[in-house]
C-alpha cells in the first residue's frame, strides 16, 4: 500500500521491485532468497541438525530415521506457511491487481478475504475509492502578457486499478506534470482579468477536462473528479498597484457619495430660502394692501365728515397738524424782512447740540437750551436790527 | 559422507534450477540472448524458462516513462526570449532496437530524446510569435512536434513518443521586472481612471446642485417680485379709488400728515417767519 501513498515519490517508482506485496503484513520473500533458505535448511538438516553446517560431522548414519521424519515435519510446515501467507483482506475501497508470474490475471480481486498463492501470484492492492488532492500553485504568463500566480486544487481518485498499477511508470507524478502544463495552457489562453474576477470557474473547467484527457492519453487509470480555482492574484511585485485600483473604485464611490452629500445640503437649503423669499413677498403684499384699505377707508370716512363742514374741519385739521408738528420738533422764529438783512444763526451748533444730544442719549434740546438759543439769537437780530435802524433811520423792527 | 554428498547435489540442482526459470512482469519487456546474441526478442509478461549461463535475460521497463527537461531559453519568432520546460511521455516499442540503438538503457534514452525535444521546441518556437506560442497554437506546436519526433525515434530509439507537452512558458527574470513594470502602469491607468470618473461625476453633481440652488433662488426672486407687484397694484387701484373722490382734499390731508411725520424729532429745527398763517393769531386777534 505504502507505493501508492499521494506525495509518496521516493519509493513509488516500482511497486514490484521492492519485493513488497501490498496486501497482508508478511513480506513474501524473493524466489532466490526461499530457494536459498530451503537449501539451506536442507542442508543443516541432513549434516545433522548442525547450525552453520561446516561439512565434516562424526555422528552420520545413526539417525537417519529421525532425520526423514524430521524433513517430512519440516515439509509439511513450509507447506502451511506458504498456504496461510497467501491470505489476505481486500477493502470495501480497494481492488486487487493480479500478476501470476508477472502476467495479468484478467480477473480484479474484490473485497472480502481472499487467497492467492504466494511467490506464484504477486497482489497489488489500490485503493479506487478515496479522493485525493493535489495542489499547484505557480506564476503564469497569460494571453495579454501579464503574469498572474494561479493556485488550483485537484482532485482525484484512482478509476482503474490495473491501468494505474500497470501502464506508467509513477502515475501521481504524472499528474503533476500534466496539471502544471494544463494549468498553463489554460491560463495562457486567457486574459488576467478573466484569470483574477469572473472566469475562474471556466478556467477550472477547461483545466479539468484538458487533464482528464492527458490522463487518458497516458492510459494512466487516474480519473480527475474535480479541479478547484483556489487562489488567483497578481505577483507580488504590482499587488500594491492592483490593491490600489480597488481603492480607487471605492474613491469613486465616496467623491460621488461626498458629492450628493453637498447636493443633499445645499438643495433643501436652496428650497427653504425660496420659500421665506416668496413667504416675505406674500407678507408685503398683504401689507401693502391692507395699508392701502386701511388708509382708503380712512381717507374715505374723513371725507364724509369733511364734506358736511368743509370749512371747520379744514381748519381744524391744518391747525391739529402744526401743532403736532411745532410740538414734536424744535422751531426759531424770525421776524425779519428776509434778503434786507444780514444775521448769523449758529444752525451748526444748535445741529451739533442736537447731535451730541442724541448720542449720549438725552433728551433732544432742552427747553431751557432752546429758550437760550432762542434769546441769543433774537438778542443778536435785535442788536443787528438796532444797528441798521441807526444808521438807516428807519423804525422797523419787530412787528407790534 | 553420503548425507553431505546428497546435499550438495540438491544444492547444486537448486541453484541451476533457479537460474533457469525467470520471470517477465507485466510492465516489462524483455530479450534473451545466447551467449550476447538475441535469440528471442519481446519475450511476453510470464514464466520462461532459459539454460543457466548460457542465455542471459534483458529487462526493459516498457511502462510510459517521464522525460523532463529542464529550463531552456528559446527564442520567438520576434526574438522574445522565453523560458521553457518541458515534459515528454515515452515508452519502448521495439525491443530490439532500443537493446541495439540504445544499449537499452534509460538515461541514454532520455538524453538523446531530450536533445531531439530541444531541437524540435526551438525549431517550433523560431516560427512562432510570443501570442501564438503562449494561447494560439499551443496544442498544434505541441501536436505537431511530437508528430516529427514519432518519425524518426520508433526507427532510431526503438521508442513511440505519446506526448510532449510545455510546462512553463515564462519570460526571464530581467525581461519579468520590465513585464511588472508596465503591469503597474497599467493599474495606475485604471485607478486614476476610476478616480477622476469619480471626481468627473462628482463635479456633475455638484453642479447640478449649485444650479438647483441658483435656480430655487431665482424662481422665488422672481415669483415673489409678482407678489410685490400684485400687491402694489392693488394698493394703488384702492387708494386710487378711494382719493379719487375729491382730489383736493387728498392733498390736503396727505400734506398735513406727511408734515406731522417729517418734523417729529426735537433735532429737526424749523425757522419760521411768523407771518405763517398758523401764526396769524399770534400777531394779533382781529379778525383779518
Amino acid at each position: 500500500m505504502a507505493w501508492n501513498e499521494p506525495g509518496n515519490k521516493g519509493n513509488g517508482n516500482d511497486p514490484w521491485g521492492g519485493g513488497g506485496r501490498g496486501g497482508g503484513d508478511q513480506k513474501p520473500p524473493d524466489i532466490d532468497e526461499v530457494i536459498k533458505s530451503v537449501s539451506r535448511k536442507l542442508n543443516s538438516l541432513f549434516g545433522g541438525g548442525k547450525s552453520g553446517g561446516s561439512g565434516g560431522s562424526g555422528s552420520g548414519g545413526s539417525g537417519a530415521g529421525i532425520s526423514s521424519g524430521l524433513l517430512g515435519a519440516a515439509v509439511v510446515v513450509l507447506v502451511l506457511v506458504w498456504a496461510v501467507s497467501g491470505i489476505y483482506v481486500v477493502d470495501e475501497a480497494e481492488r486487487g491487481v493480479v500478476l501470476r508470474f508477472g502476467k495479468l490475471r484478467p480477473e480484479v480481486v474484490q473485497s472480502g478475504l481472499n487467497w492467492n498463492p504466494p511467490l506464484i501470484d504477486q497482489v497489488e492492492i489500490i485503493n479506487v475509492t478515496r479522493v485525493n488532492t493535489r495542489s499547484y500553485s505557480r506564476d503564469m504568463l497569460t494571453t495579454d502578457e501579464n503574469i498572474v500566480n494561479v493556485s488550483i486544487d485537484v482532485q482525484y481518485l484512482i478509476d482503474d486499478p490495473v491501468q494505474f498499477a500497470l501502464n506508467v511508470r509513477d502515475p501521481e507524478l504524472s499528474l503533476d506534470h500534466a496539471a502544471e502544463s494544463a494549468i498553463r495552457h489554460v491560463a495562457g489562453g486567457t486574459t488576467m482579468d478573466r484569470v483574477l474576477t469572473q472566469g475562474r470557474a471556466e478556467v477550472a473547467a477547461e483545466v479539468r477536462e484538458r487533464l482528464q484527457r492527458y490522463m487518458e492519453s497516458y492510459e494512466s487509470g487516474i480519473l480527475i473528479s474535480q479541479v478547484t480555482f483556489r487562489n488567483a492574484q497578481p505577483p507580488d511585485a504590482v499587488q500594491g498597484a492592483f490593491d490600489d485600483v480597488i481603492k480607487a473604485r471605492e474613491d469613486e464611490q465616496r467623491v460621488q457619495n461626498e458629492a450628493l452629500a453637498y447636493a443633499n445640503r445645499v438643495v433643501p437649503v436652496a428650497r427653504g430660502e425660496a420659500q421665506r423669499i416668496i413667504e416675505q413677498a406674500n407678507a408685503y403684499r398683504d401689507e401693502v394692501v391692507a395699508r392701502a384699505d386701511g388708509e382708503a377707508s380712512r381717507f374715505e370716512q374723513l371725507l364724509a365728515e369733511y364734506e358736511k363742514a368743509p370749512r371747520v374741519t379744514r381748519e381744524r385739521l391744518y391747525i391739529d397738524a402744526m401743532q403736532s408738528v411745532m410740538t414734536n420738533s424744535s422751531k426759531v422764529l424770525i421776524d425779519v424782512e428776509s434778503g434786507n438783512n444780514m444775521f448769523y444763526v449758529p444752525l451748526d451748533k444748535i445741529i451739533e447740540q442736537g447731535n451730541a444730544s442724541r448720542v449720549a442719549n438725552t433728551p433732544a434740546l432742552t427747553p431751557q437750551q432752546l429758550r437760550e438759543i432762542a434769546e441769543q439769537v433774537s438778542r443778536e437780530s435785535n442788536a443787528a436790527a438796532a444797528d441798521r435802524a441807526r444808521t438807516q433811520s428807519t423804525t422797523r423792527g419787530v412787528r407790534p | 559422507m553420503k548425507s553431505t554428498f546428497a546435499g550438495l547435489i540438491l544444492f547444486i540442482l537448486v541453484v541451476v534450477a533457479s537460474d533457469s526459470v525467470f520471470v517477465v512482469k507485466e510492465t516489462e519487456r524483455a530479450l534473451l540472448l545466447r551467449f550476447g546474441q538475441v535469440v528471442q526478442e519481446d519475450l511476453q509478461p510470464g514464466l520462461h524458462f532459459k539454460l543457466p549461463y548460457v542465455n542471459t535475460v534483458r529487462k526493459f521497463d516498457a511502462r510510459v516513462l517521464t522525460l523532463t527537461a529542464e529550463a531552456q531559453r528559446y527564442l520567438t519568432l520576434e526574438q522574445k526570449a522565453l523560458v521553457v520546460d518541458s515534459y515528454a511521455k515515452w515508452r519502448v516499442v521495439d525491443v530490439m532496437k532500443y537493446y541495439t540503438n540504445v544499449t537499452g538503457e534509460e538515461s541514454r534514452a532520455n538524453n538523446l530524446l531530450s536533445q531531439r525535444i530541444n531541437d524540435g521546441l526551438r525549431n517550433k518556437f523560431g516560427e512562432r510569435d510570443l501570442q501564438e506560442v503562449v494561447s494560439g497554437q499551443r496544442d498544434l506546436l505541441m501536436e505537431e512536434l511530437t508528430r516529427e519526433l514519432n518519425l524518426t525515434v520508433a526507427e532510431d530509439l526503438g521508442i513511440e513518443v505519446i506526448d510532449v507537452r510545455v510546462k512553463q512558458i515564462e519570460l526571464p527574470l530581467d525581461v519579468r521586472s520590465s513585464v511588472y513594470e508596465r503591469m503597474t502602469s497599467e493599474r495606475q491607468r485604471e485607478a486614476q481612471q476610476l478616480r477622476s470618473r469619480g471626481n468627473e461625476l462628482a463635479i456633475g453633481i455638484e453642479a447640478d446642485a449649485d444650479r438647483q440652488e441658483a435656480v430655487l433662488l431665482v424662481e422665488a426672486y422672481r415669483d415673489a417680485e409678482r407678489i410685490r407687484g400684485e400687491g402694489d397694484a392693488m394698493a394703488a387701484a384702492t387708494y386710487a379709488e378711494a382719493f379719487s373722490k375729491n382730489e383736493e382734499f387728498y392733498a390736503f390731508t396727505r400734506s398735513i400728515n406727511s408734515y406731522q411725520e417729517s418734523f417729529s424729532n426735537k433735532g429737526d429745527i424749523l425757522l419760521i417767519d411768523p407771518e405763517n398763517e398758523y401764526f396769524k393769531y399770534l400777531n394779533g386777534s382781529e379778525v383779518q
